[in-house]
């Protein structure tokens, strides 16, 4: 398998034995401009991620996680965005690095898995090239070796026949099978941390936990840390150790997983659960969906961004915003003034014209066309 | 040889077969007897048919066919009316020519707009690519009738670099040859560069966003790496296609150079021919021509092949 040799120019290999945390993400911020004005993808997230552990990033679409995942690893385009913040990997910052210094990172240290297999791959490079490229560039092989590791990395993600596989095209491959390719080419160089953006989202049902388990697998081998981003609660819940509940590009909750589990303190990520289906759910039994939109993130909603969606709302949620603090436990932190209790909320008793019908004020308070401009 | 090339070259040749039919019946859609014409008006009717059974020319018209194709396979494409020279000779000597003009002008072209496009698109709309925008724009304005005179005018009468007219043939002087060559190469690639230029360029720009760069670029690899080994090869389909287009239309598609530059081409022996009525040579090239434009789509295709895998399987 991949293994650096001692030889190599990485001083981040060097710097393994520091202490800390692998990435420690500080406040950052990603906007991007556009003629309607800015939208403020990422808004004043911080976390960290420790040698071998696993982090769940969990938002419905439009809440920043694709965003902040690039923006981590410095792979939006420069024109456009702006970035505030810093993010330290293995003790350096990488929103100081350029790029010459950043792509002897990417891929060796650093390596991505994305979203859908069908258009992440090159369509007409051989999957064997397309992984053998990165064990030449980072760790000097020549091109037999590379191909014989190519070979040994196809058989370590559940490719059969991979001396056949290895000459292959994308096209000749299901869809599993390329997240698989996938997966052999983000973990070629033997990276430390690998971010995963919604690996299993285009797959069907029984290849997504065939492919989560394969990560899971590979990621015990090589004591890897792994960002999982998901739209799915149900899939970071048995497989991360920390989760963080995005929404509108800000951090709403964050908390080990078991911890989150039982003692979910905001209402968003109480409602992201309730749309999990359930199988000890009486059949015909009505999946409880979040009312309304995501909001506009160029004129996000004042106060709590959740609240024109939040039947637990109060003026106080409308007019300020919540911080990100803790009760009680210090790992446990969340952003809502009346949270939740043994999944009661703390909220003093609610208007009826908002509960009755959260839809309609999310879509009052969420402009998406002439009203803005 | 894959099933996809097996069916190329049977489109080949049936395409070929109906060519040469076509050729063979535009002598037949003359008006006039054939015996009047080499006879004269005032031969009598018995030495007009001893004439017509000599020449076959009472056979079945699928046997004149037979005829004909099996003397054009060894070669025998007739005579001209006019000089009495040979069509065959004609091709040989012309079709050199025009073979030079579109290899040199076509190099050309795609060793400009190739690095061109892949420059300017990584950063579009920047004074670069617009400059470069706005020239292909001018020259595909620029029809070759208007750029040969420039290029006379500049580089001919003006700084004397080349001739103004001229032609050697490469067995005879290669270094002459091409040097005369230059000048009415440059004069057809302007229309080649400007449509390579803007159709790789705006393909690049599309391949660009798609998800498999931003995965060449998490792997580390470098802008200019990225740029030739993952967007430039999907993106030459389109590049692909229209070149073979090109190429062919430029196929005795030259004679307005090889006039302005007096270079012996066999796009000048047909426009001549056609105007003369010399309807032996006309025949002779349109067949030659038809096949060779068939020849380069097939050989487009089959570059198809290599460059897209994903061809030979749908």
């Amino acid at each position: 398998m991949a293994k650096k040799t001692a030889g190599d120019a990485f001083d981040f290999k060097d710097a393994a034995s520091q202490s800390g945390p692998l990435l420690v993400v500080d406040d950052l911020h990603t906007s991007f401009r556009t003629t309607r004005g800015t939208v403020r993808a990422v808004d004043g997230v911080s976390f960290e991620v420790h040698e071998g552990k696993t982090l769940g990033i969990v938002g419905e679409s439009g809440s920043g996680k694709t965003v902040l995942s690039r923006s981590i690893m410095g792979l939006l385009p420069p024109r456009d965005v702006i970035r505030s913040g810093t993010v330290h990997f293995a003790g350096h910052d990488l929103t100081a690095m350029g790029d010459t210094e950043l792509r002897r990172i990417w891929g060796a240290e650093l390596s991505m898995i994305f979203q859908d297999p069908m258009t992440a791959l090159n369509p007409v490079k051989r999957i064997g090239v397309q992984i053998a490229e990165s064990l030449r560039l980072h760790l000097d092989m020549d091109k037999k070796e590379a191909q014989s590791t190519a070979i040994e990395l196809l058989r370590s993600v559940g490719i059969p026949s991979p001396e056949q596989r290895v000459r292959w095209y994308p096209f000749q491959l299901s869809g599993g099978m390329r997240q698989r390719v996938m997966i052999a080419i983000a973990l070629a160089c033997a990276p430390r941390l690998v971010m995963a953006d919604e690996p299993t989202t285009g797959l069907d049902v029984t290849v997504q936990a065939q492919i989560l388990d394969l990560l899971a697998d590979l990621q015990r081998e090589r004591h890897m840390a792994v960002i999982l981003v998901t739209h799915d609660l149900g899939v970071v819940a048995g497989r991360a150790d920390d989760i963080i509940v995005m929404y509108a590009g800000r951090i709403v909750e964050r908390a080990p997983t078991r911890t989150l589990f039982a003692d979910t303190k905001m209402p968003y990520t109480k409602a992201l659960m309730d749309s999990i289906p359930r199988l000890a759910d009486p059949s015909g039994a009505r999946l409880s969906a979040i009312g309304g939109r995501p909001p506009d993130l160029i004129n996000p909603p004042t106060g709590c961004r959740f609240s024109p969606r939040c039947q637990y709302a109060q003026d106080k949620c409308r007019e300020l915003e919540p911080p990100l603090r803790t009760v009680g436990s210090p790992d446990h932190l969340f952003a809502c003034w009346y949270p939740l209790v043994d999944g009661v909320s703390t909220a003093p008793s609610v208007p009826v014209s908002i509960t009755t019908n959260p839809a309609t004020t999310a879509n009052d308070a969420a402009p998406t066309g002439g009203t803005t401009s | 040889m894959s099933k996809y090339l097996i069916r190329r070259v049977l489109q080949l040749v049936v395409v070929s077969f109906v060519i040469s039919v076509l050729a063979f019946l535009l002598v037949h859609l003359l008006p006039g007897d054939p015996s009047t014409i080499i006879l004269g008006p005032n031969d009598t009717a018995a030495n007009r048919a001893t004439l017509l059974k000599q020449l076959g020319l009472n056979d079945p018209l699928w046997q004149q066919y037979l005829t004909w194709l099996g003397a054009v396979f060894h070669g025998n494409l007739g005579t001209s009316y006019l000089n009495h020279e040979s069509v065959t000779h004609i091709l040989a000597t012309g079709a050199p020519v025009d073979l030079e003009l579109i290899i040199i002008s076509q190099t050309i072209a795609f060793s400009v707009a190739v690095p061109l496009a892949l420059l300017v698109s990584r950063r579009p709309n920047r004074p670069l690519d617009n400059v470069a925008t706005t020239s292909t724009f001018g020259m595909l304005a620029l029809p070759p009738f208007v750029v040969a005179p420039i290029l006379v005018a500049i580089f001919a009468v003006g700084l004397g670099w080349f001739p103004a007219t001229g032609y050697v043939p490469f067995t005879q002087n290669p270094a002459t040859n091409i040097h005369d060559m230059i000048l009415p190469s440059v004069a057809i690639t302007a229309g080649s560069i400007a449509v390579y230029f803007r159709l790789l360029r705006s393909d690049l720009i599309s391949t660009l966003q798609q998800d498999f760069i931003t995965m060449a670029r998490s792997k580390g690899l470098s802008g200019r790496r990225i740029m030739w080994r993952h967007a430039f090869r999907p993106s030459s389909f389109s590049l692909l296609a229209a070149a073979g287009i090109n190429i062919g239309a430029l196929i005795a598609g030259t004679f307005v150079v090889e006039l302005l530059f007096a270079i012996p081409g066999i796009g000048y022996s047909l426009v001549l021919a056609v105007n003369q009525r010399d309807y032996l040579v006309v025949q002779g090239i349109a067949l030659v021509v038809a096949i060779a434009y068939v020849t380069i789509q097939f050989i487009i295709d089959f570059i198809f092949t290599i460059v897209d895998p994903r061809v030979v399987r749908e």
